[in-house]
């Protein structure tokens, strides 16, 4: 069954059953491997994307029900064009491993659309879904505050 | 990529080497601190490959796992020191296994001795020890090394290079070699002239290397100051390649369901539902597991759940309690080790007090973000792997085993690691990996294990019980009697990665036990090992992380039992003993404005723990919040004595902070019929964002020599929280996780 999926601007179309959590598709389907698998039971937030530019667990949404344009970390910048919350990544040099960090920055990203200047405990309701085992959390809020200021500068 | 592999896979090369269009400086004569008798025996120096320079520029190799540590860019950072090439600038690939790569720090722990009481010359004996790895083919990641490691062979690695690049200039301009000078990747001469390290390559590959002396500290631009990781953008951009990311030609997806009990099979299994399912192209027997590939990881994840798997009986005792049951009838057989023994622990003088306290910790998964995974292509007459893992050249070995090669015919590809904490210094993830492709020949297989199977088949963290007699008068401790027992990392996890039986003495066992920088009269420290039940491995800080725990907590129950402020008991009895660890404990309490006082609903906690080279004190402040309890901030300083990238080691004492205070709050594996009952994160939860507390980081240099990162974070946590809630509520935790008894915010 072929199923037509709006990915980072680019259609594809996907020849997978309906069941498969989106997830799957991008990876191992489409080849964005940027979006990752930490759990499948949508409690650690690595497969993190944006459908319609709302942070939605890409492990918890099969191919069938995917209800609008999917947007990846890929799809948010790459290493030449980085977006503000890339570039407020690397500027506090956040990751450690890296492997929760699209899901980190795609959730980031979904919350900075949503409210400009988030404050702390904003940041905390906001990212207490997203795991992560090496303890970037410090870097990844001073990120998300800079890439405040620099959306509102720019 | 080839001809490095050609020229590592040759282990020992003399001079430099052409390659193609370029040059490979074999860098290395290794260090003699003493008459070396490996080096006698094998009658040849030692030279590595670590730099290649050719047409396209620079390349360096960091031969060891980046799972998180920054360990890429310091490595590489260690050698653009001295070649003056600016790290951004220049490739670093991990390169192949091969065991020109050992690891010659990892091994110098196992040397008997304290560690922080090490003189020079027993320093350099550890050296020396550290060695054997390259005979053992040991290319790991872990002990908290590569620094250690990596220190000094790797400067002489870039000046070695650097030296013989400006040979070969001075060759060519007509000039001596000690009036050029090297800048960003270039031979400058007197008159200005730039010649590229790239145009020099050929010439550079035609002569002798030259052996140069290092660079004063003075004079460092890159070592000791914040240096952008060079894995930075493509972790920001999801471009960086783990284990499960890599992509063949070809390629299919495989998953697999292994025996819940450990160590044995399976009575039969019916795969008919499996058959027909979507995707699914091959079902195959391992023995004691099945494996379905099939044309996504997904599909095959659904196949192989449909499997209906009999599995043998688990031949250990089958829940917790019989586990535990089990380590604490240890305690009746002879001690196997005795590390500590000063004084007189059984008689007591007058009027003493006396604590007795029995600690009991859970065993513990590893859980990394990235799950146990690796790609695998068998071609009939070699074999590539392609994974996340901290030990190439055991993967190699354990890969050639299984499919009756050659060593030499098996590649490993060595990914970024989606954390590793000493889960990937084993290779049952890769071992399988090799098993279904071996029945695949042709096809690319990349296997990935779900999240409960991860879970669910670690190398764990030894359940472990201690029992401690203590003693204080007039304020003073007196005595401490402990004695630990669990399964034994050493004699397991050792034994898997070295192929080798270990006996005698098991120091790991009792690391941060037995070696704390406390001077107390009558300590004795025993250890007792429990016999191989669950599969246990390395886990961030190994024996420390119980011991660390026990022999910290002991000391805070013998501050309050004294009557005596825990920060200022702790300092009187690690001055003495070793003065960089009195200093750490005034910086945390300098730090945290300590007073020995909290205001009510305010607990605040220190620990001290001494593990891998490196003293670490912690202060943790809890807060009842609404009747739960709130980490609220935290304070760490440790001392390296040497720190090579500031950041990096602020991030790695953090993480080794939160690794510890995640299991103290809620890490437990726990066994229900011999399997294990926790199968994924809401099972086996962490420290997230909204539940971490802030934190301060002091790094000191006072101590003579270099001590680790990566672990030494993680043994003061628990015991510091333990501590903290201890002053918030009056109830000690002797148990973790603390979940089960105390109300945590979460």
């Amino acid at each position: 069954m072929s199923t037509t999926l709006r990915i980072n601007g680019i259609t594809h179309q996907v020849d997978l059953p309906d069941d498969v959590p989106l997830l799957w598709v991008l990876r191992d389907e489409v080849g964005l491997t940027g979006t990752k698998f930490g759990c499948g039971v949508a409690a650690c937030g690595a497969c993190t994307v944006h459908i319609d530019g709302e942070a939605v667990r890409s492990c918890q949404v099969a191919l069938s029900d995917v209800w609008g344009d999917v947007t990846t970390i890929e799809g948010i910048g790459t290493p030449d064009t980085m977006a503000a919350v890339q570039q407020a990544w690397v500027a506090n040099q956040v990751a450690q491993c890296g492997y929760c960090q699209s899901g980190q920055i795609m959730q980031a990203a979904s919350l900075l659309a949503e409210n400009p200047s988030p404050s702390d405990a904003e940041i905390d309701e906001a990212m207490q879904g997203n795991l992560c085992r090496c303890g970037t959390y410090p870097r990844i809020r001073a990120a998300i505050h800079d890439a405040a200021k620099m959306m509102k500068e720019a | 990529m080839a001809s490095i592999r050609k020229i590592a896979r040759r282990s020992f090369l003399i001079g430099s080497a052409a390659i193609v269009g370029g040059v490979a400086f074999g860098t290395y004569k290794y260090h003699q601190p003493a008459p070396n008798p490996l080096e006698e025996k094998d009658g040849r120096a030692v030279l590595n490959p670590f730099v290649f320079v050719d047409q396209s520029g620079v390349t360096l190799i960091a031969p060891r796992a980046e799972m998180g540590q920054g360990v890429k860019s310091s490595w590489a950072s260690l050698i653009a020191e001295e070649l003056d090439v600016d790290p951004a600038k220049v490739t670093v690939l991990h390169g192949p296994a091969a065991k020109a790569y050992y690891n010659s720090a990892m091994m110098s722990e196992a040397l008997p001795g304290r560690g922080y009481d090490a003189s020079d010359f027993q320093h350099s004996l550890g050296e020396i020890v550290g060695h054997m790895s390259k005979f053992l083919d040991l290319q790991v990641t872990g002990g908290s090394s590569s620094m250690r490691d990596g220190f000094d062979r790797m400067r002489q690695a870039g000046a070695s290079a650097r030296e013989t690049l400006k040979q070969a200039a001075a060759d060519q301009l007509g000039v001596s070699r000690d009036q050029l000078k090297t800048e960003d990747g270039h031979v400058v001469a007197p008159n200005g002239t730039r010649l590229s390290y790239s145009t020099l390559a050929a010439a550079a590959a035609m002569i002798e290397p030259v052996e140069t002396g290092l660079r004063p500290a003075s004079s460092w631009r890159l070592i000791g100051k914040d240096v952008p990781r060079i894995d930075m953008v493509a972790k920001s951009t999801g471009t960086a390649e783990f284990g499960v990311d890599v992509r063949l030609p070809g390629m299919k997806f495989a998953a697999i369901k292994q025996s819940p009990n450990f160590g044995v099979g399976k009575t039969g299994f019916d795969a008919s539902a499996a058959e027909g399912m979507a995707g699914v192209e091959k079902i195959l027997d391992l023995g004691d597991a099945v494996a379905v590939v099939a044309t996504n990881t997904w599909l095959a994840q659904q196949a192989v759940d449909a499997i209906d798997v009999t599995w043998d009986p688990a031949p250990y005792p089958e829940t917790t309690d019989a586990i535990f049951d089990e380590i604490a009838r240890s305690f009746g057989n002879a001690p196997n080790s005795t590390m500590r023994d000063e004084g007189d622990v059984d008689t007591l003088p007058e009027g003493a007090t006396v604590i007795e306290a029995e600690y009991r910790l859970p065993y513990l998964a590893h859980a990394t973000m990235e799950p146990m995974n690796a790609t695998a292509l068998y071609t009939g007459d070699g074999l590539q792997i392609w994974a996340p893992n901290q030990g190439p050249t055991v993967v190699q070995k354990n890969a050639a085993a299984l499919a009756g090669l050659e060593k030499d015919a098996v590649e490993v590809n060595t990914t970024y690691l989606g954390g590793g904490f000493g889960r990937r210094i084993e290779t049952d993830y890769t071992d399988r990996a090799v098993q279904i492709a071996l029945q695949m020949p042709g096809t690319p297989v990349q296997l990935t294990w779900s999240r409960e199977e991860d879970m669910s088949h670690d190398f764990y963290r030894p359940g472990a019980i201690a029992r401690y007699r203590a003693a204080v008068k007039d304020g003073k401790a007196v005595m401490v009697h402990g004695k630990v027992a669990a399964q034994s990392t050493t004699v397991e996890g050792a034994g898997r990665m070295l192929g080798l039986p270990m006996t005698g003495p098991d120091k790991g066992h009792v690391d941060a036990a037995f070696n704390q920088p406390l001077a107390i009269p009558n300590f004795r420290v025993e250890g007792y090992l429990a016999k191989p039940m669950i599969p246990v491995g390395f886990w961030r800080s190994v024996g420390a992380s119980f011991n660390g725990f026990f022999s910290d907590c002991i000391i805070d129950e013998m501050a309050h039992a004294a009557g005596r402020d825990p920060l200022e008991f702790r300092l009187e009895l690690a001055r003495p003993e070793w003065e960089p660890a009195a200093k750490v404990l005034e910086t945390v309490r300098d730090m945290s404005g300590w007073t020995g006082k909290t205001a009510d609903g305010i607990g605040r906690g220190v620990a001290l723990a001494y593990s891998f080279g490196t003293p670490v004190a912690q202060v943790i402040e809890v807060a009842d919040q609404d009747g739960q309890i709130r980490m609220t901030n935290a304070w760490i300083a440790a001392d390296l004595g040497r720190v090579i990238d500031p950041q990096n080691t602020r991030a790695q004492m953090f993480g080794g902070m939160v690794y510890g205070l995640s299991a103290a709050c809620f890490g437990e594996i726990t066994f229900q019929g011999g399997a294990v009952e926790q199968q994924n994160f809401p099972d086996y939860d962490a420290l997230r964002m909204h539940t971490m507390p802030k934190v301060e980081v002091a790094l000191l240099e006072n101590q003579p020599h270099m001590g680790g990162a990566g672990e030494p974070g993680t043994p003061p946590a628990a015991p510091a929280l333990a501590n903290a809630i201890f002053d918030l509520t009056g109830r000690r935790a002797r148990q973790l996780p603390l979940m089960h008894d105390f109300d945590l915010f979460i």
